[in-house]
């Protein structure tokens, strides 16, 4: 579990633009600044590049918080 | 420089490039979540060496934001309009339509809207060039291959949208199609469906950086830079084998081996050559034995007068293209060099950054493919003078060499028995003169850029004086090679808006010439001030003094000069007038 949440640190913090992002599972999109719905679209395309993954249309709108994220990350990859 | 396809690599390379001063304002009009396209537009101007503001329309409000004077798009004031539609809206709109009939006539009621979309921004007093995506070909399969045979298929109506933006543009000024089609072609997943059902994302951010830095390159010649030259290597790159060791007749060129791939680079060549491209030729060989096969080789396609330029002997590559370069006297950054060898190749980068060096691939079959792929030649400008352009190089290379034969400049300028031709802008010459004002960089007091539309309206201004200056000598005509607009300021002066003089007629005195006669044309309008102005730009240095030699003073600020015609005494030249 760890790994994932380093990996998805890096991404996040690429992709945002901004290297003080630390994440955790609760972690949310209220918490990040930078994380609006725009951003959000980047985030997933570079995370199904980065794992070589898709996530389904459904997936993407059940997540809360990071942790359920890299739930569906590790289904995928696990499995 | 390799073209960067991935939104977050350009992302990271837009960052890292700082110090860009040429500002390029864009604005894209879209039907779409257009934000990622603009972002990516955005970063590859920016890495193309652009400073660019962009504007982007609210969501889905094109046609509002184009009627509304008022509306932030013109108060933006953009030099270039993008309007990118997607096809899945189009598709909509169109199934939205139920009887056949009215859908048989979508396209017909789609390309009025393109119609008024244009007359609105022009109504609107915008002169911005406006580039239009064509409509993704997208089919929905309804009726399959009998498509062109049902003129209510949604398939069809795209077909013939498209020809109509075709046909539209080829009439209308500053209106161009950019064909979205070929390069979605090359990507595996342009679309990406989840993101499209969750965030109405259209294409996948990953294409909008594809697709932003094939635009870019196209808005990159709107700002006149073109590449202008290509230097080819010999030796497996223009032909197989080895001329030196092989000789003429087993070099594969033609149906020799795998000569086909060499031919249709040369094909290629030879058309771009025609096109208005200067051909140079850069090779280690001995001359002769390289010029051969130009002479003598049957299947060649490029003979010696195609080249403007060639260049064979044992020194440094580098050093040849920087020779090259000095003759034909255009920027390195408008040149591409073509070289099979990688160690070449890489010479030609680390001493010349500016040239163009794509790398080829190994198997000569994907030359051309590859080359083309990579877009190198976008232009937006062509007219016929463009074909004549290798024979004036050529001619530029004799005259050349009697400049070393004679010793005094005064007596070179007698014998080249010039003769010069002043007229006011003439209808004939409008495509020439917008061109002069697109391309030249380097003989440019103010570097303004002017369109067909826009010189026609100089051409009938009466606040104007005009100028299209021609040149003829003993060696050849080289056509109308200098352009200037004066605008009448107030009822005592004429300001020079455009001085552009081409460089193939560098140090011939014809500035001398020209101002003589604009001194006499504005006497005779009895005004006695000309007020003048340089602009620096990056590549304009050469003529930092131009007004000062040409005896204008320099005492009110910087870069504005003032020549009172009372105390003008008529410049020293050789030019007779025909």
């Amino acid at each position: 579990m760890s790994n994932y949440i380093t990996e998805f640190e890096f991404l996040f913090r690429e992709v945002l633009e901004n290297e003080d992002i630390v994440l955790a599972n609760e972690t949310t999109a209220i918490d990040i600044d930078e994380w609006d719905s725009i951003n959000h679209i980047y985030l997933v395309v570079e995370i199904e590049k980065h794992f070589n993954i898709k996530f389904s249309s459904s997936e993407i709108l059940q997540w809360q918080n990071v942790g359920e994220m890299i739930d569906s990350v590790k289904a995928k990859k696990e499995s | 420089m390799n073209p960067i396809f991935s939104f977050r690599e350009l992302q990271k390379k837009a960052k890292q490039t700082t110090g860009n001063t040429t500002e390029i304002k864009v604005a894209v009009l879209g039907n779409h979540t257009s934000n990622f396209f603009v972002k990516a537009l955005e970063n590859q101007l920016t890495v193309a060496g652009f400073k660019p503001s962009l504007f982007e329309s609210d969501y889905d409000q094109i046609d509002i934001t184009l009627i509304d004077q008022e509306s932030d798009l013109y108060k933006f004031n953009p030099e270039i309009i993008i309007v990118f539609e997607s096809v899945l809206k189009l598709k909509d709109k169109f199934y939205s339509i139920k009887d056949n009939e009215s859908q048989s006539d979508f396209c017909k009621s789609q390309i009025d809207i393109v119609q008024n979309r244009v007359s609105n921004i022009r109504a609107n007093g915008s002169n911005a060039k406006i580039v239009y995506f064509s409509y993704e070909l997208l089919d929905d399969e309804l009726y399959g291959n009998l498509f062109s045979k049902i003129p209510h298929s949604f398939y069809n109506n795209l077909w013939q949208l498209n020809n109509a933006l075709i046909d539209y543009s080829s009439n209308e000024p500053d209106f161009y199609v950019f064909d979205i089609n070929k390069y979605l072609k090359g990507i595996e997943e342009y679309r990406d469906f989840t993101a499209l059902i969750n965030s109405d994302l259209h294409y996948s951010i990953d294409t909008f950086a594809k697709l932003s830095f094939f635009l870019a390159q196209f808005l990159k010649a709107f700002k006149g830079h073109f590449k202008k030259c290509l230097i080819l290597d010999l030796d497996n790159t223009t032909w197989g084998g080895i001329i030196g060791d092989d000789g003429i007749e087993n070099i594969q060129v033609g149906s020799l081996g795998i000569g086909k791939a060499f031919t249709k680079l040369q094909k290629w060549a030879k058309l771009l050559k025609e096109r208005g491209v200067i051909l140079a030729i850069c090779s280690k060989n001995t001359e002769e034995v390289a010029k051969e096969p130009f002479e003598k080789h049957n299947e060649m396609v490029l003979r010696l007068d195609d080249i403007s330029i060639f260049v064979a002997n044992w020194k440094n590559k580098a050093d040849n293209i920087r020779y090259i370069q000095e003759v034909l006297n255009i920027g390195f950054d408008s040149m591409v060099f073509l070289d099979d060898n990688p160690a070449e190749r890489d010479i030609v980068k680390q001493s010349l950054p500016a040239v163009t060096v794509p790398d080829l691939p190994k198997d000569p079959a994907y030359y051309v493919p590859h080359i083309e792929s990579l877009n190198l030649f976008e232009t937006v400008s062509y007219s016929d003078n463009d074909k004549d352009r290798t024979s004036q190089y050529q001619q530029e290379a004799k005259r050349k060499k009697l400049i070393s034969s004679v010793t005094n400049m005064d007596d070179y300028l007698k014998s080249l028995e010039m003769k010069g031709n002043i007229s006011h802008f003439n209808s004939d010459d409008i495509p020439r003169i917008a061109q002069l004002t697109q391309r030249s960089n380097q003989f440019n007091l103010r570097t303004q850029r002017y369109t067909e539309k826009d010189i026609t309206e100089f051409l009938n201004s009466d606040n104007h004086l005009t100028y299209g200056i021609k040149l003829k000598d003993k060696f050849g005509d080289y056509g109308l090679i200098s352009v200037i607009i004066l605008e009448k300021n107030d009822n005592n002066s004429y300001f020079i808006d455009t001085w552009i003089m081409s460089c193939r007629v560098l140090k011939r005195d014809v500035e001398n010439y020209v101002l003589n006669k604009i001194v006499n044309d504005v006497k005779n309008k009895e005004i006695n001030i000309i007020k003048g102005e340089y602009l620096p730009t990056p590549k304009n240095k050469l003529v930092v003094d131009l007004l000062s030699n040409l005896t204008f003073d320099n005492d009110l600020e910087d870069n504005t000069y003032l020549l009172n015609l009372k105390n003008y005494k008529p410049l020293k030249n050789y030019i007779e007038n025909e």
